[in-house]
């Protein structure tokens, strides 16, 4: 990292002073200039806000079956109704029960006569709130019937409010399997870089081990060993460690090549000379220069535990009924006969796509913003 | 070069060893032995085992030695005589079981990493000479998706467009008419007509990689002085091009060859499992699903086996290609 500061800039009239900025406040600005980094940040935040209060933007509760309308299509809202008329409430049309005369299975009719109208702050079935507090409230609902915006799997089951359910447990395993890589990687690569010699040559060994031979088996073993009788907290904990431990040899890597650098640096030695004991030098100096760096890789392993977990779930080995992730609710996908059926239940998958997708536009922008010091 | 080809075979001996001692301890982490399955499925089947025919089954299978015997004797058998155990999911060999549906795999992985390079090199050199151009950003675009879109999902969607538009299954490798019939032309015709779909599934990922790999190598070589050099010199373009900066931009993708076929291989049981391929996936899979431990094992080590191969083939494939690795004697 060289001292050279960039010049002024001069952006919308308003004269900037790289001179006087922050390291962080550099970073933001070179990340601002990069749009798709700044979409898939919203993206996120946006993910974030319906995983916090995934139960009260639900219009049903996740486990609620509803046996007037199973395995039944998303119900399209519409402001304009048969007759072409425009109403400023929005509306879904009334859904009546029929049963086939042969089968005897019920199938869901629409009657388009009747409109259901969507209203905010509705009463519906009762939840507990994170948990805590108990209530019956919605953010929206539909008035004098119900509101499945994308469907009901076999069971009757509203395949949104299951989710938005399932965006914060997938969202908070890879939270949690990042944290745990994360605090691995800085540890282990920590300690590669720091001592060096033969203690970094057998780790840097292990992590070109690890990294050569294909992953996905791995864990599919791994979890597959795991007890049968585990209780779904239990299996939910396992897998997490188990997610995690892909993540943290970059992380790792990058530490000890940072560390390795950054010890023989000028701003180094002139602490060192000036007095400051080790935990500063490591803390004040070198945690700040390669922080950005760790932070970078945050965001890019966080798609990959999430695209394993949804993958581990999806095939049955990973997280099981009763927590639903994004890969549980894709597990009712699997195969062709159901998705001719029930197209609507990939929609979940739509969610990791979204999510991976904004990750690595956030990750490609902090790459770039890392090292504002860089031209 | 010759020491480091050593070198390398010599680390790759050790990479197996370090595997088999995985699949090794995987094969021995879910609680109970053989012994005690059998045993299980006896009792549901009526007919309990007794005592002495549980300790004779341990005795016969070697399980009642210590662990290190277990694996020495686990690898020995694997190394000289192809023996891999026993399946009792299939109450077959494992290496029965498995040797019938590895071509399967073989073919898939090794038709996709040409498929890969195939289509993400000519479309890394061209985004990298028109960079910014609408191709490039259409290229760029389409990678995005790829890299973001889980292969079962991909394959997902491939099968139900497949069911909607064309009628017809797109998933397996075979048509019905030919699934239990013997080798023919017709037949090979039919496996290729299927292979394409597995093959765009697994492989799209990796091309998006590959890809942006290859553009950014390029646009790299395109900016430096030789280049400007050659052109100054009045070497047409396309010439310069191939001779020099598409050669160096090799490297990085030749050196990542070995993790391009990790990548595939990794990916490969779970599209075999939604697609329904007669490869090792769903047989992986169910393997790890009824903790048939020695199939899946071995599975895992067979996996592993081959990527490790891989990445020293791509070694070798470097220093062939880059003098400068093969004077330094060392990556």
């Amino acid at each position: 990292m060289t001292a050279t500061a960039p010049t002024s800039t001069r952006k919308k009239g308003r004269l900037r002073r790289p001179e006087l900025a922050t390291q962080w406040q550099l970073m933001w600005w070179k990340f601002k200039k990069h749009h798709m980094a700044l979409i898939g940040m919203s993206v996120l935040a946006m993910l974030v806000f319906l995983a916090t209060f995934a139960e009260f933007i639900s219009p049903e509760i996740p486990f609620a079956r509803n046996n007037k309308y199973l395995a039944g299509g998303p119900m399209g809202v519409h402001f304009f109704d048969a007759e072409g008329d425009f109403h400023i409430r929005p509306f879904v049309y009334a859904r009546t029960t029929e049963r086939n005369p042969v089968t005897l299975r019920k199938f869901a009719v629409i009657e388009y006569e009747k409109r259901w109208p969507i209203e905010f702050f509705v009463r519906g079935g009762e939840y507990k709130f994170w948990g805590l507090v108990k209530t019956d409230l919605h953010l929206f609902g539909a008035k004098g019937g119900f509101l499945h915006l994308f469907g009901t799997d076999s069971l009757g089951r509203d395949v949104f409010s299951r989710t938005l359910h399932a965006t914060r447990v997938s969202l908070s395993v890879g939270l949690v399997g990042v944290t745990i890589a994360f605090i691995l990687g800085a540890i282990i690569g920590g300690i590669a870089g720091y001592f060096g010699g033969m203690i970094d040559n057998i780790i840097m060994r292990v992590i070109e081990f690890i990294r050569s031979i294909p992953t996905l088996p791995l864990w599919l073993a791994l979890s597959a060993a795991l007890p049968r009788d585990w209780t779904s907290l239990q299996v939910y904990l396992a897998i997490t460690l188990i997610l995690a431990l892909i993540g943290w040899t970059h992380l790792a890597r990058t530490v000890r090549s940072k560390l390795l650098a950054l010890r023989e640096e000028d701003f180094t030695l002139a602490a060192r000379l000036s007095g400051c004991s080790d935990a500063r030098i490591i803390l004040r100096h070198l945690l700040p220069a390669f922080l950005s760096y760790m932070i970078v890789d945050v965001t890019i392993a966080f798609p990959e535990i999430l695209l394993a977990e949804t993958s581990l779930s999806f095939l049955g080995l990973g997280l099981r009924e009763p927590v639903e992730s994004w890969g549980v609710l894709l597990y009712a996908a699997q195969n062709v006969r159901s998705i001719a059926h029930t197209p609507w239940l990939l929609i979940p998958g739509l969610f990791v796509v979204l999510a991976v997708l904004a990750f690595n536009f956030v990750g490609d922008g902090m790459r770039d913003a890392a090292d504002p010091y860089a031209k | 070069m010759f020491r480091l080809l050593i070198h390398r075979l010599i680390y790759m001996v050790l990479t197996l060893a370090a595997v088999s001692v995985v699949a090794f301890v995987l094969i021995q982490l879910p609680p109970g032995d053989f012994a005690d399955a059998y045993a299980n499925k006896r009792q549901q089947a009526g007919a309990p085992v007794t005592a002495e025919e549980l300790t004779e089954i341990r005795r016969q299978f070697g399980i009642d030695r210590p662990l290190l015997v277990q694996y020495g004797s686990w690898v020995s058998k694997i190394v000289f005589e192809g023996d891999m155990g026993y399946s009792w999911e299939w109450r077959r060999p494992v290496a029965d079981v498995i040797g019938e549906r590895l071509p399967f795999t073989l073919l898939l992985a090794f038709s996709t990493l040409i498929f890969m390079y195939v289509l993400a090199l000519p479309i890394g050199i061209y985004s990298a000479v028109r960079q910014y151009s609408l191709t490039d950003h259409a290229f760029a675009t389409i990678g995005y998706f790829g890299l973001a879109t889980p292969n079962f999902l991909l394959a997902l969607i491939l099968m139900y467009l497949g069911q909607r538009w064309f009628g017809q299954s797109v998933g397996g490798l075979f048509s019905a008419e030919f699934q239990d019939a013997p080798w023919s032309w017709a037949r090979v015709v039919n496996l290729l007509e299927h292979l394409w779909v597995p093959v765009v599934v697994l492989g799209t990922a990796g091309t998006a990689y590959l890809i942006r790999t290859m553009r950014a190598a390029m646009l790299d070589e395109l900016g430096k002085m030789y280049v400007m050099a050659a052109r100054a010199g009045g070497l047409s373009p396309m010439r310069l091009l191939f001779k020099y900066p598409v050669r160096m931009a090799l490297n990085p993708i030749v050196a990542t060859l070995g993790w391009r076929l990790t990548y595939v291989i990794s990916g490969a049981p779970i599209v075999g499992v939604v697609m329904s391929l007669p490869d090792t996936g769903p047989l992986f899979l169910h393997a790890l699903l009824n903790q048939d431990m020695l199939l899946a094992g071995a599975m895992v080590l067979i996996y592993c086996a081959f990527t490790i191969v891989g990445t020293f083939v791509s070694d070798f494939l470097l220093m062939l290609l880059d003098p400068r690795i093969r004077m330094e004697g060392q990556t």
